[in-house]
C-alpha cells in the first residue's frame, strides 16, 4: 500500500499543476462550475438563498433592535406586560414565510424534473456512455462502446454529454464531480444514472462523498475533459494498455486497497457492468474481507 | 473459536498498543477512583443508595440525567477536538496524528454520544425536573419505570465507554448504514456496541415518552386545560408524542440489523434478496423526528426563558402551540430529504423537498413570536436570554442553510459535504443545546436552591457563541469548495486554512466549557449568597415557581388550582400565592426502590454479553430483569402516606426561611384560623 501512496502522491502535483492552468481559481468548485447541470445548480441556490433573505435579514435586524429597545434599563420604552396577542402580527408572520415557501416550492418542483440525474441531455450530439462501479477504494470506469476501462481516471470529452451508469461492488457509495454538478449514490446490486456534460476543458476533481469504511479519504480521480481529438488520442492510448480486465484481472481489482494511482484496462470482459450488478441478485455471500478493519489494530 | 466462557472476548481486545486510547483510558478510571474514594471518604454510600441510585423522584432522576449529559459532554467533545485537530493538519504528506481505523470511531462515537447521550438525556433531565411541577404533580405517572428509564440510559452510555477499552467502537458513523455495518464490512465488536447502546437507550427513552405524555394527560392540576398547559409543558407533550412514534422505528430497524449480524439473515445485505437502502429509510422515519424531539424541548426552553425575562407575557400562545403540533407532524412526512441521492424520481424527490420547507414556516412563526414576546417588554439580559438571542440569531442562518438543502437538485452539490456538516450543527448547537443551557441556568435554582453564577455564564456563553461560529462558518465555506464530510486525510492545500480555523474555534469551545465548570465551582462556593430562599427567583409565571427551592419531596402541599395560563403570576396577582392551606392532608407518595437500578445493572450485563457472544450471561441477565420485574410487581409495599403533621413542619420550615430573608408578600405565620392546631 505504502507503494501505492508514493505513485499516488508523485503524479499529484502534476494533476493540480494542471487544473492550475486549467480551471482558474477552481478552488470553489460549486460557484465556479464547468457544466451546465452545475451552473444551473449554482443558480438555484443562490435563488433560493436570495429568496430566503426577505425573511432572515428581518429577524437578525430585529432580534437586536427588539432585544436593545425594550432592554430593561430602558424605562422610556413602552411596557405592556399583558400584551400578548396581535392579529394583524400573527397573520403578517404566518403568511410572509408561507409566500415565500410557496414560491420556492414552485422552484423545487421545476427544478427536481429539470436536474434530475436520470434526465439525459438534450444534444445534437450522441453522449459518450461510461459505466461507473465504486470498489474498495476506488471507481471502476467502463466504456462500454470503446471495450476500455480505467481505475480512477476519467476522461471525457467536452461538450459531449456523457450518460452513466452507476452500481458499487462493496458498500454504498457516491459518484460525484463538484466541478460538473450533481452526485448520485452508488449501490450494490441496484444501477442508478446520471447525466453530465463538461462545457470547457479542463482536470476536475472526482470523488466518493458516501463514507465506506477504511480508505476512504483516498478515493478520488481526475477527470479530464478534453476536446475530441485529445479524447480520442487518449482512447487510442489506453488501447495500446498492456493490462487488460478479464476476470482474473477484475478479482484482484476486487481485493481491497487504498490510494490507488489511475489505471488502464486496453479490453473489457463483455458485459461486466451487468455481471456485477447480477452477482448480488442471486450468489452466497463474498467471503472477503476489508483489511484495517480487524480489531485490535 | 469463540469460547463458551468468554465468547468472542480475549485480552487482545484490550488496545495496549495504542497510546492514545490507553491514555484516555487511563484518565477516565482515575477519574472515576477518586469519585468512588471521595464517596467512601466522606461516608456517602449509604446517602447515596437511599437518597439517589434507588430514588423514583422525578426532582433526582432530573439530576442525575443532566449530569449523565454534561459527563457526556465532555466526553463527546474530547471526540470533537480530536477530529479538528486531525482534519487541520492531515493535507498531503502529513498524515495527521490519527490512522482511519480510529478516526473512523471517533466520529460514529461522536454523533451518536452527541444526539442519544448528551441531547436526549439533558432535555430528559430538564423535564423531569420542570414537568411535573409545572403542571402541579407531585410525581410522573410511573414513577418507578421512569427509574428504570434512567438507568438503561446510563448503561448504554456506559456500553460506549466501555467500549474505549474493551474491543473499538463502530466506525460506520453514527447513522451505521449498511452494507457497511453488516458483519462482512464490519466484523468486529464495534457496530454491536453501536447496536446494543442504541437498543438499550432507545428503550429507556421510549418508556420515558410514555410515561410523560401519561403524566401530562393526566396529572395537571385542577383548572389546567390543555390551552392552559405551560408552553414549556407542550413542547414536551409533542415532544413525547414525537417519541411514542420514532422510537419503534429505531428498535425494530436495530433489530432488523442485529438479525442480520447475528443470525446471518439478509435484511440490508447486498445479497440474497437484502435491500441497503430500507435501512436509511426506516433510520431517519426514526432519525428525522429524532431532530425535532431534540430541538422541540429547547423551543419550549427559550420560550419560557424570554417571557420571564421580558417580564411579559409570550406572545402568540396558540400560534406557538399549533406551530409545535404542525412540525411534529411534519417531522414524519421528511425522512427522505436525507438521501436525495438515492436516485428516487423527481416527483418523490420534489413532495419531500416541499414538506421539508414547509417545516420552515411554523418554525419562522416560533421565531417571530419569541420577539414580539420582547417587544413592549423589559428584557434582563440574563445567561438564558443570552442563550436565547444567540439562538435566534444563529439558528435563522441555519435555517436558512437547512431549506437551502431541502432543494432537491441543490442538495444534489451539497449532500454529504461540509456544508451538512455546518448545517446540523448550526441547528443541533444553537437550537437543541443553547436551549438546554438556558434551561439549565433558569432551572438550576429550582433544583439546589441556589442560583447559578451569572459573570462565569456570561462567560461561558460568549466563548460558546464566538467557538460556535468561528468553529462552523469556515465548514460551509469548505461545502462550497466541494470538501465531503468524514474525511480523515485530503490532497487539497486550499482547504487547510479553513480547517485549521474550525480547530481553533473549537479550542474557544473549549474555553466556553471550562467557563461553565468554572461557574458551577464558583457557584457551589457562593451557595449562601445565591441562595433562592423564595423558590421564585425569576419572578416566574408559572408553577414550578410557587414551591421552595429544592421542592419538598411531594412539590405541592397542596394541589393548586390554576385560573390562567401564568398561573403563578396570576397567584401572585391575587395575591394568593404564598396562602396556605386550612389545613394540611397527608400525601401519598411513591416508596424509593433498588429495582430500577438493578434492572440497569443486568441490562448492562445483558448488552456486554451480546456484543461479546457470551450467551450464558446474556440469558443469565435476561432472566435477572424478569425476576427483578416479577419481584418488584409481587410487592404490594410500594407507596406510602406522608403525615399532614411532617408536610406542615417541612412547610412551616420553608415560610419561616422566607420570613427571615424579609421576602415580600409572603406570610410567615400560619393563618389564624390555622393556629388553634399548632
Amino acid at each position: 500500500m505504502e507503494n501505492a501512496k508514493q505513485t499516488r502522491r508523485g503524479w499529484l502535483p502534476q494533476g493540480a499543476l494542471a487544473c492550475t492552468a486549467g480551471c482558474g481559481g477552481g478552488h470553489w468548485a460549486l460557484l465556479d462550475p464547468m457544466g451546465p447541470i452545475g451552473a444551473d445548480e449554482k443558480t438555484l441556490i443562490l435563488t433560493a438563498f436570495g429568496l430566503m433573505l426577505i425573511v432572515v435579514v428581518p429577524v437578525i435586524v430585529m432580534t437586536f433592535a427588539f432585544a436593545w429597545k425594550y432592554r430593561a434599563s430602558n424605562k422610556a420604552a413602552t411596557y405592556q406586560p399583558k400584551w400578548d396577542y396581535s392579529g394583524k402580527i400573527e397573520t403578517i408572520v404566518w403568511i410572509v414565510p408561507a409566500v415565500i415557501v410557496a414560491a420556492l416550492s414552485v422552484l423545487v418542483w421545476k427544478s427536481s424534473h429539470d436536474l434530475s440525474p436520470y434526465k439525459p441531455i438534450a444534444s445534437n450530439i450522441p453522449p459518450v456512455r461510461v459505466e461507473a462501479v465504486a470498489m474498495d477504494w476506488k471507481w471502476l470506469f467502463i466504456y462500454p462502446d470503446l471495450g476500455i476501462a480505467t481505475v480512477n481516471k476519467l476522461v471525457i470529452p467536452t461538450g459531449v454529454p456523457v450518460s452513466f451508469r452507476i452500481t458499487s461492488d462493496t458498500v454504498m457509495s457516491s459518484f460525484f464531480i463538484p466541478r460538473l454538478g450533481s452526485q448520485i449514490y452508488a449501490m450494490a446490486g441496484m444501477q442508478t444514472r446520471l447525466h453530465l456534460v463538461a462545457a470547457h476543458d479542463g482536470t476536475y476533481e472526482g470523488l466518493n462523498t458516501q463514507f465506506s469504511g477504511a480508505g476512504f479519504s483516498g478515493m478520488y480521480f481526475d477527470t479530464v475533459a478534453t476536446s475530441r481529438q485529445g479524447f480520442d488520442a487518449w482512447v487510442k492510448q489506453v488501447r495500446q494498455a498492456p493490462g487488460t480486465l478479464d476476470a482474473a484481472a477484475f478479482k484482484a481489482l476486487e481485493t481491497p486497497s487504498q490510494n490507488d494511482p489511475p489505471a488502464y484496462f486496453s479490453a473489457v470482459k463483455p458485459h461486466l457492468f451487468d455481471d456485477i450488478i447480477q452477482k448480488y441478485m442471486a450468489n452466497p455471500p463474498r467471503p472477503a474481507q476489508a483489511p484495517g478493519m480487524k480489531m485490535g489494530v | 473459536m469463540d469460547s463458551a466462557l468468554f465468547g468472542k472476548l480475549t485480552v487482545s481486545a484490550i488496545p495496549f498498543d495504542n497510546a492514545i486510547v490507553m491514555w484516555t483510558v487511563g484518565v477516565a478510571l482515575t477519574m472515576g477512583a477518586v469519585i468512588l474514594g471521595l464517596v467512601t471518604y466522606y461516608g456517602k454510600w449509604s446517602y447515596l443508595w437511599k437518597e439517589w441510585l434507588t430514588s423514583v423522584d422525578h426532582k433526582r432522576i432530573g439530576v442525575m440525567y443532566v449530569i449523565l449529559a454534561l459527563v457526556m459532554l465532555l466526553r463527546g467533545f474530547a471526540d470533537a477536538i480530536m477530529m479538528r485537530a486531525q482534519q487541520a493538519v492531515a493535507e498531503g504528506p502529513s498524515q495527521g496524528y490519527l490512522p482511519p481505523y480510529h478516526y473512523d470511531q471517533i466520529f460514529s462515537a461522536h454523533g451518536t454520544i452527541m444526539i442519544i447521550f448528551v441531547a436526549m438525556p439533558f432535555f430528559i433531565g430538564l423535564m423531569n425536573i420542570a414537568v411535573p411541577l409545572q403542571i402541579g404533580a407531585r410525581d410522573v405517572a410511573f414513577p418507578f419505570m421512569n427509574a428504570i428509564s434512567l438507568w438503561l440510559t446510563v448503561i448504554s452510555a456506559a456500553l460506549v465507554m466501555v467500549s474505549l477499552g474493551v474491543g473499538d467502537f463502530s466506525h460506520a458513523g453514527w447513522t451505521g448504514y449498511p452494507p457497511l455495518s453488516e458483519s462482512q464490512y464490519s466484523p468486529g465488536p464495534g457496530v454491536d456496541y453501536w447496536i446494543w447502546s442504541l437498543q438499550l437507550g432507545g428503550i429507556g427513552t421510549l418508556m420515558t415518552g410514555i410515561n410523560f405524555f401519561v403524566t401530562i394527560v393526566k396529572m395537571r392540576a385542577p383548572g389546567m386545560t390543555y390551552m392552559k398547559m405551560p408552553v414549556f409543558t407542550w413542547a414536551i407533550f409533542v415532544t413525547t408524542a414525537l417519541i411514542m412514534m420514532a422510537f419503534p422505528v429505531l428498535t425494530v430497524t436495530l433489530g432488523l440489523l442485529t438479525l442480520d449480524r447475528y443470525l446471518g439473515m439478509h435484511f440490508f445485505t447486498n445479497n440474497l434478496g437484502g435491500n441497503l437502502m430500507m435501512f436509511p429509510n426506516l433510520f431517519w422515519i426514526w432519525g428525522h423526528p429524532e431532530v425535532y424531539i431534540v430541538i422541540l424541548p429547547a423551543f419550549g426552553m427559550f420560550s419560557e426563558v424570554v417571557a420571564t425575562f421580558s417580564q411579559k407575557r409570550l406572545f402568540g400562545y396558540h400560534s406557538m402551540i399549533y406551530a409545535s403540533i404542525a412540525i411534529g407532524v411534519l417531522s414524519f412526512a421528511v425522512w427522505l430529504h436525507h438521501f436525495f441521492t438515492m436516485g428516487a424520481g423527481a416527483d418523490v424527490n420534489a413532495f419531500f423537498g416541499i414538506a421539508t420547507m414547509i417545516i420552515a414556516v411554523p418554525t419562522g412563526v416560533k421565531i417571530f413570536n419569541w420577539l414580539f414576546t420582547m417587544y413592549r417588554g423589559r428584557v434582563q439580559f440574563t445567561t438564558p436570554v443570552l442563550w436565547t438571542l444567540a439562538f435566534i440569531v444563529t439558528f435563522t442562518i441555519g435555517g436558512m442553510t437547512g431549506v437551502l438543502m431541502s432543494v432537491p437538485a441543490a442538495d444534489f452539490v451539497l449532500h454529504n459535504s461540509e456544508f451538512l456538516v455546518a448545517h446540523f450543527h448550526n441547528m443541533l448547537i444553537p437550537g437543541a443545546l443553547f436551549g438546554y443551557f438556558a434551561g439549565y441556568a433558569y432551572w438550576f435554582p429550582k433544583a439546589f436552591g441556589f442560583r447559578l453564577d451569572e459573570k462565569w455564564g456570561k462567560r461561558a456563553f460568549w466563548a460558546w457563541a464566538i467557538g460556535f461560529l468561528v468553529a462552523f462558518m469556515p465548514l460551509y465555506a469548505l461545502g462550497f469548495m466541494g470538501m465531503p464530510r468524514r474525511l480523515s486525510h485530503y490532497d487539497n492545500p486550499a482547504w487547510q486554512p479553513y480547517l485549521e480555523v474550525a480547530a481553533a474555534g473549537a479550542a474557544i469551545i473549549f474555553v466556553g466549557i471550562v467557563c461553565q465548570v468554572m461557574q458551577l465551582i464558583v457557584s457551589i462556593k457562593n451557595r449562601a449568597a445565591l441562595r433562592d430562599v423564595t423558590g421564585d427567583p425569576w419572578n416566574g409565571h408559572t408553577l414550578e415557581w410557587a414551591v421552595a427551592s429544592p421542592p419538598p419531596f411531594y412539590n405541592f402541599a397542596e394541589i393548586p388550582v390554576v385560573h390562567d395560563l401564568d398561573a403563578f403570576t396570576d397567584m401572585k396577582e391575587k395575591g394568593i400565592a404564598y396562602q396556605r392551606p386550612a389545613k394540611y392532608r397527608d400525601i401519598h407518595m411513591p416508596r424509593n426502590t433498588p429495582a430500577g437500578f438493578i434492572i440497569g445493572m443486568f441490562a448492562f450485563s445483558f448488552g456486554f454479553a451480546m456484543i461479546w457472544y457470551i450467551w450464558w450471561l446474556a440469558l443469565a441477565s435476561a432472566f435477572g430483569m424478569l425476576i427483578t420485574l416479577i419481584v418488584r410487581s409481587l410487592n404490594d409495599n410500594v407507596d406510602y402516606y406522608v403525615p399532614a403533621a411532617e408536610v406542615e413542619r417541612i412547610e412551616n420550615e420553608h415560610h419561616r426561611q422566607m420570613a427571615d430573608a424579609g421576602a415580600t408578600g409572603v406570610n410567615a405565620e400560619p393563618a389564624p384560623y390555622f393556629a388553634h392546631q399548632v
